[in-house]
C-alpha cells in the first residue's frame, strides 16, 4: 500500500535533522495558524497563489530563493562548524549525514536558491524593462514556478522522511546507482530535480519568447535594455541545456527503478558518459546563473554612475560570445578521467578563451564608472565588491583550466574556494544588489540603507574570511568533502574560516533586520516618483508598485535608454506629450492551474520516490485532468474598460508627473 | 497561416500588449523587429518551435548515448539479429502517412471545415495508434527473447531512444484525443486554433526524430 513507507524513514535515532525538521514544522504550522487566525487566506489565494502576474510571480520566486538560502546556509553552517570540530575527532556529524549534507548544499543552493533567484528578477525586471504587460505565457509562468517550489518541497521533505543522496550535488554514477545507494536518497535528488527541471526548461522557453516577440513597438534588438540581453542569452541557454539534464537523470532513473544499464559498472554500461552528460548540461548551467548577474551590474553600474553602458554593442556581443562559448568547456570538470592530452588541451584553451568574454565586460564595466558621477548607494556597493573578488575567483579558474595544474588541484578545497568565490560574488552578490534595486519598484518603498550597508559589509568580510583560507588549504593539499581531519597544518585555516561563516552570520542578520526594518518604516522609504535611483530604463517610467498592467501605453522605443532620454527631454523644456486617449487593457485571467499542476507533481514525486505506485497514478491522472480542465475553460482573459485604466494610470502617475514638473522648474 | 491571422475573429487585438502580426496593428513595423508584441498566434506557435527545439535536444542526448552504447553488447544480441525491417517500414509509412494526413487537417482547419477537420484528425491518430501498436508488439516480442533493457547496455540505450519517441507518439494521441473532443463540443475557438497549429509542429517533429532512428538505430543497426 504505501510501498517502501514505513515508519523507519523517519530519524527517530538522529537528533539533529530530527530537531531541525521539528523547527521547520513547528514554523510552517505558526504561520499557517497566523494566516488563518488574520483570514489571510482569500487574499493570499487571489492575489499571490493563483496570480499569473509577472510581477507577483518574480517576488514569489525570490521568496522561495530565500527560504532556500536560508536553508543551504545552515548547511554551510554546519560543514565549516564540522570540519572544526572533527581535527583529531569524530565532530557532531556522523558521515553518512555530513555526506547528505554537502550534497544537499549544493542540490540547494544551484537549483533553489541561486536559479529561482534570478529567475524571479528576471520574471519581475524583464517584461517591464522591454515595455510590455506581462510575458508570453501567464499560466505557463505560474506552473513554472509551482513546480520549482515542488522540487524545493520535496528536497526538504527528504530531512524528515527518509534521507537525502549522499553522492554530492551531481549523484556521479555508479556510486549513485543501486548498487552502492540502494535508499531514497539519490531517488529524492532526481524526482525533485527533474520536476523543477521542467518548470526551469518552460521557463526558459516562456521568456525567450518574451523578449524575441514581445518587445515594444521600436524596441529593436539594438535598443534593449542589457538585462534583456543577458536574459535573453541565460534563456536560450536553459532551453538549450536543460533537456540534456533531463535526459541525463531518466537515464539515471532507468538504471535505478528498471534495471537498465546506462551507467552500471555491469552488461556494458558507460560512467564516463555520466560525466560528460551532466556537464554538458552543467557548465552552461553556470552561465545560466552569471549572465542575467552580469545584466543586473550592467545595469546598476550604468545607473548608479549617472553615464550610459559603456560599450553597449560589445557587451552585446561578449554576452553572446559565452552563451555560445559556454557549449564547448565542458570537459574540463574531469581533465583527470584521462580523455588524453589533445582533449584536455583543447578543452583548456577553450576554458581559457572563454575568460576574454568576460574580460570584455569587466572592462565595460570600469568604463563606464569612469567619469561619471558614482553614487555608492548599497546596489552598488555590492557591484564594487563583485568586480574586486570576480576577477580573483576569474584568475584562480584559468589557473585550474590548465590541464597539469588541474591534476594537482583536481577536487582539492581550492576548487571549492574557486567557484564559491565566482558564484557568490557573481551571483549571489548580483541577487542581493538587484534585490536592492528592484525592491522599491515592486513594493514601493525602499530598502534601509544602514541595515543594507551594514548587511553587505559583514558578507563581503566574512566571505573574504571563508574562502581565503579554503584556498590556501587547497593548495595545502586538502581535498573536498572531509568528514574529519587528521592534519595539524590545516587546523589554523580552518578555524579562520570557521570564524568567517559566523562573520557571514552576522551579515544574514543584517539582511532580515534590514527587511524588518524597513517595512515598518515603509512610509519614510516611500518611493512616490517611480524613479528612485534616477534611473534609465523604461521600469522606471511606470509608478511604483506598477499597476498590474504595467503600462496604460505601450511606450515608444527609440534607442537603449528610453526613460533617459525622456527625463532629459522634460529638462529641455519639452513636457511629456499628452498622448491620444487611454483605450481599454485585456490582461489574463489569474489561474490556480500552476498550484494544482503542482500539487500533483509532488504526489507524483513523492510516490515514485517510495514506489507507491497506485498514488503516483493518481497523480498523473490528476495532473492530466487539471490541464484539461484549463485547456477547456470559456475566456482565458478580460477586459479593464478604458475609463478604469485612466484612472488607475492617473493615479499611479500624479506623484510621478508632479515630481517632473519640479524637476522643470528647478531648471 | 496567414488566412488564420486574418480571419476576423481570430485576429483578437487582445491588447494583452498584442498589436497584431507583422505591422499589421497599431504601430508600423519598420524592421528589426522594431514592430511591437507580434500576435498571439504568432507567439504561441513560435514559443511551441522553441520548445520543440528543446525536446530535439533531449532526443540529441538520447541518441547520443545510444551512439556511445550501441557496441556495448554485453554478449547479448546485437541489431541485425534482434531487427526485423519489416515491421521498422511498415512503422515508418504508418507514421510518414500520418504526418500526411495531419498535413491534410491543417489544411481542412484552413477551410474552416470541422467535418473534414475532425475526419483527418482522426485518421492521424488511428494511423498514429497503428504505429504504436507495431512498435509496442517489437518491444514485447524483444522482451521475451531475453532482450530487453535490462540485458545490455545497447539495448537500454534502444529502448531509451525509440521508446523515449513512442512516449511521444503516445502523448500526442492523447493530446489529439483532447482536442478533437474539444473541436466537438467548442468549434474553432481561437485558442484551439492555436492549439492545432501547435499540434502539428509537433507530430511533423516526430516524424522527423523518426526518420533519425529508423536511419541511425535500424538501418545502421541492421547493416552488415
Amino acid at each position: 500500500m504505501l510501498g517502501k513507507l514505513d515508519w523507519s524513514a523517519i530519524p527517530f535515532d538522529q537528533p539533529i535533522p530530527l530537531g531541525a525538521a521539528l523547527i521547520v514544522f513547528l514554523a510552517a504550522v505558526a504561520v499557517l495558524i497566523w494566516v488563518t487566525v488574520k483570514g489571510y487566506w482569500p487574499y493570499l489565494w487571489h492575489e499571490w497563489i493563483t496570480s499569473v502576474d509577472h510581477k507577483r510571480i518574480g517576488v514569489m520566486y525570490i521568496v522561495l530563493a530565500a527560504l532556500m538560502l536560508f536553508r543551504g546556509f545552515v548547511d554551510a553552517v554546519m560543514m565549516r562548524t564540522q570540519q572544526v570540530l572533527a581535527i583529531h575527532g569524530p565532530g557532531y556529524l556522523p558521515p553518512e549525514h555530513y555526506d547528505q549534507v554537502f550534497s544537499a548544499h549544493g542540490t540547494i543552493m544551484i537549483f533553489f536558491a541561486a536559479m529561482p533567484f534570478v529567475i524571479g528578477l528576471m520574471n519581475f525586471a524583464v517584461p517591464l524593462q522591454l515595455g510590455i504587460r506581462d510575458v508570453a505565457f501567464p499560466t505557463l509562468n505560474s506552473v513554472s514556478f509551482w513546480l520549482t517550489a515542488t522540487g524545493a518541497l520535496l528536497v526538504n521533505i527528504s530531512l524528515v522522511v527518509g534521507e537525502f543522496a549522499r553522492t554530492g550535488w551531481l549523484p556521479y554514477a555508479p556510486l549513485s546507482e543501486t548498487t552502492y545507494s540502494p535508499g531514497v536518497g539519490v531517488d529524492y535528488y532526481l524526482w525533485s530535480i527533474q520536476i523543477s527541471g521542467v518548470g526551469t526548461l518552460l521557463t526558459g522557453v516562456n521568456l525567450a519568447t518574451t523578449i524575441l516577440k514581445m518587445r515594444a513597438p521600436g524596441m529593436g534588438y539594438l535598443h534593449m535594455p542589457m538585462f534583456c540581453w543577458t536574459s535573453l542569452a541565460s534563456n536560450l541557454l536553459i532551453v538549450a541545456a536543460f533537456p540534456i539534464l533531463t535526459a541525463t537523470l531518466a537515464m539515471l532513473t532507468l538504471d535505478r527503478y528498471l534495471g537498465f544499464h546506462f551507467f552500471t559498472n555491469e552488461a556494458g554500461g558507460n560512467q564516463m558518459m555520466f560525466m560528460n552528460l551532466i556537464w554538458a548540461w552543467g557548465h552552461p548551467e553556470v552561465y545560466i546563473l552569471v549572465l542575467p548577474a552580469f545584466g543586473i551590474y550592467s545595469e546598476i553600474f550604468s545607473t548608479f554612475s549617472s553615464k550610459p553602458l559603456f560599450g553597449y554593442r560589445s557587451m552585446v556581443a561578449a554576452t553572446l560570445f559565452i552563451c555560445i562559448v559556454s557549449f564547448m568547456v565542458w570537459l574540463h570538470h574531469f581533465f583527470t578521467m584521462g580523455a588524453g592530452a589533445d582533449v584536455n588541451a583543447a578543452f583548456g584553451i577553450a576554458t581559457s578563451v572563454i575568460a576574454v568574454g568576460t574580460g570584455v565586460k569587466i572592462y565595460n564595466w570600469l568604463f563606464t564608472m569612469y567619469g561619471g558621477r558614482v553614487r555608492f548607494d548599497t546596489p552598488m556597493l555590492w557591484s564594487l565588491a563583485f568586480v574586486t573578488t570576480f576577477i580573483i575567483g576569474g584568475m584562480t579558474g584559468v589557473l585550474l583550466a590548465v590541464p597539469p595544474a588541474d591534476f594537482m588541484l583536481h577536487n582539492s578545497l581550492f576548487l571549492v574556494a574557486h567557484f564559491h568565490n565566482v558564484i557568490i560574488s557573481g551571483v549571489l552578490f548580483a541577487g542581493f544588489a538587484g534585490f536592492t534595486y528592484w525592491f522599491p519598484k515592486a513594493f514601493g518603498f525602499r530598502l534601509h540603507e544602514g541595515w543594507g550597508k551594514a548587511a553587505f559589509w559583514f558578507t563581503l568580510a566574512g566571505y573574504v574570511l571563508v574562502f581565503v583560507p579554503l584556498y590556501i588549504v587547497g593548495l595545502l593539499g586538502m581535498t573536498r568533502r572531509l568528514q574529519h581531519i587528521d592534519m595539524d597544518l590545516w587546523t589554523p585555516w580552518l578555524i579562520v574560516a570557521a570564524i568567517g561563516i559566523a562573520v557571514m552570520i552576522v551579515g544574514a542578520a543584517c539582511q532580515v533586520a534590514q527587511l524588518i526594518v524597513s517595512i515598518r518604516h515603509r512610509d519614510e522609504l516611500r518611493d512616490e516618483t517611480g524613479d528612485p535611483w534616477d534611473g534609465r530604463t523604461l521600469e522606471w517610467s511606470t509608478s511604483s508598485p506598477p499597476p498590474f498592467f504595467n503600462y496604460a501605453r505601450l511606450p515608444y522605443v527609440e534607442n537603449e535608454e528610453p526613460y533617459w532620454t525622456l527625463k532629459q527631454r522634460a529638462l529641455d523644456g519639452q513636457a511629456p506629450a499628452e498622448d491620444e486617449a487611454y483605450e481599454p487593457v485585456e490582461m489574463p485571467r489569474n489561474s490556480p492551474t500552476g498550484f494544482v499542476a503542482a500539487f500533483f507533481a509532488t504526489l507524483i514525486g513523492f510516490a515514485l520516490i517510495w514506489h507507491i505506485w497506485w498514488l503516483a497514478i493518481v497523480g498523473f491522472l490528476g495532473a492530466y485532468a487539471t490541464f484539461v480542465v484549463f485547456a477547456w475553460r470559456e475566456h482565458g482573459d478580460y477586459e479593464i474598460p478604458a475609463d478604469e485604466v485612466e484612472r488607475i494610470d492617473r493615479d499611479g502617475k500624479a506623484a510621478q508627473l508632479a515630481w517632473i514638473s519640479r524637476r522643470e522648474r528647478v531648471a | 497561416m496567414s488566412d488564420i491571422t486574418a480571419g476576423s475573429a481570430i485576429r483578437e487585438p487582445y491588447r494583452h500588449g498584442q498589436s497584431g502580426a507583422h505591422g499589421h496593428g497599431l504601430f508600423p513595423a519598420t524592421g528589426h523587429g522594431k514592430g511591437g508584441p507580434a500576435s498571439k498566434f504568432v507567439t504561441v506557435a513560435y514559443g511551441f518551435w522553441i520548445f520543440l527545439l528543446s525536446d530535439i535536444i533531449m532526443f540529441s542526448a538520447f541518441f547520443a548515448s545510444f551512439a556511445v552504447l550501441s557496441q556495448a553488447t554485453a554478449g547479448g544480441p546485437t541489431g541485425k539479429e534482434l531487427f526485423e525491417l519489416n515491421r521498422i517500414a511498415a512503422q515508418t509509412g504508418l507514421l510518414l502517412t500520418s504526418s500526411f494526413t495531419g498535413g491534410l487537417a491543417t489544411l481542412a482547419t484552413h477551410r474552416r471545415s470541422i467535418a473534414a477537420t475532425q475526419f483527418w484528425l482522426l485518421v492521424t491518430g488511428l494511423l498514429g495508434a497503428a504505429f504504436l501498436f507495431l512498435e509496442v508488439q517489437e518491444f514485447a516480442t524483444m522482451a521475451h527473447e531475453n532482450a530487453g533493457p535490462s540485458r545490455s547496455a545497447f539495448l537500454s540505450a534502444f529502448f531509451a531512444l525509440v521508446g523515449c519517441h513512442g512516449t511521444h507518439v503516445g502523448l500526442g494521441l492523447l493530446w489529439l484525443g483532447t482536442m478533437m473532443a474539444q473541436l466537438w463540443v467548442k468549434g474553432f475557438r481561437p485558442d484551439l486554433l492555436r492549439r492545432l497549429h501547435c499540434f502539428a509542429l509537433f507530430w511533423h517533429a516526430l516524424d522527423i526524430i523518426w526518420i533519425a532512428i529508423f536511419t541511425l538505430v535500424y538501418l545502421l543497426g541492421a547493416s552488415p
